[in-house]
């Protein structure tokens, strides 16, 4: 057999495994697309049309649409900013031997492996309930009222709790990065009178430049998608509050049961999505090139 | 030889045995139902319906009432055939029994004694003349309060108080510092939940949802008048965080004697005499749910009811099941079982016969009287296109108050103004209707 004919064996080979992934994402994909241009409100099977992009007029008219726009670009750009900036703290801080420096390592990293409804019911019954959270008890110990965290500050908590989740996951890869930071040059630099701020700006920092754009653009992924913290804790609320537009989106499907609708708000949250995707990818091999020069 | 008559033998018993088997057909059947006190006793007592009916295993679904409700919905909408029993309310029956989605209950057998049920709450369950669920229990709204804080202020509370003097009530009664509040309410956001109440409160202002062109009519003063003084009421003489607040939440600040009235569904009224369950037992008073400028739709009518997907494969299983667990053997059984006053409210004339019921639980009369009068075919002071006093018997209602519901209880924690949020809820709600084709100008272009 020559090899061009083995080479077109194999593809024909890989052909199933390829077409099987195609239609796996194709499909729902299609659906979405074709349900996003009928009315179909799941209670009125027989009613359901063709209105071509009325979905989509309604879905970004919604009275709610705005603040989900807003609510999921303050979660995302508050998480991130938390854990970049702490988790490069944190890492810097626990980088240098100390005892007990492995047991503090795995826990700063465990939260991360806590389911996020776990986490969500954790935050919400045990800390920050107003009457019997551990929050609570902190600031009736110091005589103060405590603060009603969901109600009162709806969007903080949860950017709170989904900090909390995410944290570890930039201290994992800044402390794993900063492992291959050249040790002799730090030790010159102090030789040569540098203080520990200097070290850390003209040094640690970038050095850390690709990790940060790495964690930026796996977080951000993620987060557009926050889902369960959400619905655990606050139910998008009080109002909107806490709605954003993947929960949006939820109401539109499971509580209004408006197919047509939710599947245009489903397609516009993948054009966002991906739009933040080719930003950050545009970043990142920015940070790259400027890393190599 | 002996070979051969050996395996004739086993041969026969295997036929035999599944033979039998075909005659005891084991039948599994999926019940879903919500976690309220009725329910859970429903399930605690089938045992003894799975001991008198060999053969029948039943598989409960038990969830909170929002999820439930979805799964049903997507379950039932998809043709899913996951349940053989569904426990539906006097929203979805009637909806869904037009779609053909529940199997009709027609000629059921003479000792089910049909002609029991109360006739408003069989009339919900009930489309074109046929049955297509059978009530498990019905609620009016009532009022409570707390006979001994109002006899300590030398206050009476009259047989329907009206919602102003609720508020004069509660001005008196509210003492936070104590851990008393003056009024409990709804203020969580659903349309199930804060909508129910403020859906009658509407009412009694004498506003309406629609108008006889199927108009949304939420920017209209009765709207206003209602929802800014729910939300004065609530947020100056209620518990804290009055938004995280439903019906559940509610009974348990009732029966741990914080609240010094509410106002909700009279099923409440069954756990709240009960000592096992409130602390409050003797001291709780029931009466009529507050009128205002009317008091046509002033009380809500819930149905909850057992009904049978037409996705079945069980149906006469099924059947024989709701049957039995809406029969008055099996009210009477509740009653031995869980204390007189636990039977299933309002969905049998009997029950109200019964000298014994009506000696033992305080809120049977004020029950009877709010569902014997409540009528969902004429909800409003105005005229309207719909049945249904705290909702809107027409597929779209979901969509219209959760987001009404949601942006009201936003509203209560201070998120926007009233009249904004009135103002909001108006737009959403007529483009919501005109997209689904209710008013438009041109009807020609109506799905």
């Amino acid at each position: 057999m020559s090899s061009k004919a083995k080479t077109q064996a194999e593809r024909l080979l890989a052909q199933p495994a390829t077409l099987m992934l195609f239609a796996w994402m194709i499909v729902p994909l299609a659906m979405t697309v074709y349900f996003s241009v009928q009315y179909f409100n799941l209670l009125y099977p027989n009613k359901s049309s063709f209105v071509g992009l009325e979905n989509f007029a309604y879905f970004f008219t919604y009275p709610s649409f705005w603040t989900s726009i807003l609510n999921t670009v303050l979660l995302v750009g508050c998480v991130l900013l938390v854990t970049v900036v702490g988790g490069v703290l944190i890492s810097v801080l626990v980088d240098d031997h100390f005892p007990g420096q492995g047991i503090v390592r795995m826990l700063l990293i465990s939260p991360f492996f806590v389911m996020p409804t776990v986490a969500a019911l954790t935050w919400k019954n045990l800390l920050m309930n107003p009457v019997s959270g551990f929050f609570a008890w902190i600031a009736t110990s110091l005589g103060m009222t405590p603060v009603n965290w969901f109600a009162d500050w709806p969007l903080l908590s949860v950017i709170m709790v989904v900090a909390w989740e995410w944290l570890p996951f930039a201290i994992l890869i800044f402390v794993t990065a900063l492992q291959s930071m050249d040790r002799e040059q730090k030790e010159a630099a102090q030789m040569d009178g540098a203080k520990a701020w200097d070290i850390f700006w003209h040094l640690t920092l970038p050095h850390l430049r690709r990790p940060i754009a790495v964690v930026i653009m796996v977080e951000a992924i993620f987060l557009l998608n926050v889902f369960a913290e959400i619905f655990v804790t606050t139910n998008g609320g009080p109002g909107d509050a806490t709605t954003n537009v993947p929960f949006l989106v939820y109401t539109q499907a499971l509580l209004e049961f408006d197919v047509g609708a939710a599947s245009a708000g489903g397609l516009f949250a993948v054009v966002l999505a991906n739009l933040v995707s080719i930003f950050l990818v545009r970043l990142i091999g920015k940070s790259l090139t400027a890393g190599a020069k | 030889m002996a070979r051969t008559t050996r395996l004739t033998a086993v041969a026969t018993m295997a036929t035999t045995m599944l033979i039998a088997g075909a005659a005891h057909a084991d039948a599994t059947l999926t019940i879903g139902t919500v976690n309220n006190a009725d329910m859970v006793r429903m399930q605690a007592l089938s045992g003894e319906y799975e001991k008198t009916h060999p053969g029948v295993h039943l598989n409960w679904v038990v969830l909170e009432e929002n999820t439930l409700r979805q799964r049903l919905t997507t379950d039932i909408a998809t043709h899913g055939g996951q349940f053989d029993v569904m426990t539906i309310g006097a929203y979805e029956a009637p909806l869904w029994g037009a779609q053909q989605w529940l199997k009709p209950l027609d000629n059921l057998p003479g000792d089910y004694d049909i002609n029991d049920l109360f006739p408003n709450v069989r009339e919900q369950l009930t489309v074109d003349g046929h049955l297509y669920a059978v009530p498990f229990y019905a609620e009016a709204s009532i009022t409570f309060y707390r006979k001994d804080l109002f006899a300590a202020r030398g206050l009476t509370m009259p047989e329907q108080p009206t919602w102003q003097q609720i508020r004069e009530f509660a001005t008196k009664l509210h003492d936070p510092s104590h851990g008393m509040y003056g009024v409990c309410l709804r203020g969580k956001a659903g349309w199930g939940e804060n909508m129910a109440l403020l859906g009658t409160i509407v009412n009694s202002y004498g506003g309406r949802w629609f108008d006889p062109g199927w108009k949304p009519q939420i920017d209209t003063p009765p709207w206003h008048e209602a929802v800014k003084f729910y939300i004065d009421l609530l947020s100056h003489y209620g518990p804290p965080g009055p938004s995280d607040n439903g019906f559940n939440e509610n009974l348990a600040l009732f029966a741990a004697g914080r609240c010094a009235m509410w106002v909700d569904a009279s099923v409440a009224g069954g756990t709240l005499v009960n000592p096992k369950e409130s602390t409050v037992t003797d001291k709780v008073g029931f009466t009529r749910a507050p009128k205002q400028m009317t008091d046509r739709g002033s009380s809500w009518l819930w149905v909850w009811s057992l009904a049978i997907p037409a996705s079945t494969r069980q149906f006469n299983e099924a059947r024989d099941f709701i049957l039995w667990a809406t029969s008055r053997p099996y009210l009477q059984r509740v009653g031995e079982r869980y204390g007189i006053s636990s039977t299933p409210p309002g969905t049998r004339l009997s029950t109200y016969d019964s000298a014994a019921y009506m000696n033992t639980a305080p809120f049977a009369k004020v029950t009877f009287d709010s569902l014997k009068a409540v009528d969902p075919a004429h909800p409003t002071l105005l005229p309207v296109p719909y049945k249904g006093i705290q909702l809107v018997s027409i597929p779209e209602f979901q969509a219209v108050a959760t987001l009404v519901g949601r942006l009201i209880a936003g509203a209560l924690t201070g998120r926007g103004q009233v009249d904004d949020v009135l103002h909001t809820c108006q737009n959403a709600v007529e483009r919501t209707m005109k997209r689904a084709g209710y008013y438009q100008p041109n009807k020609a272009e109506q799905p």
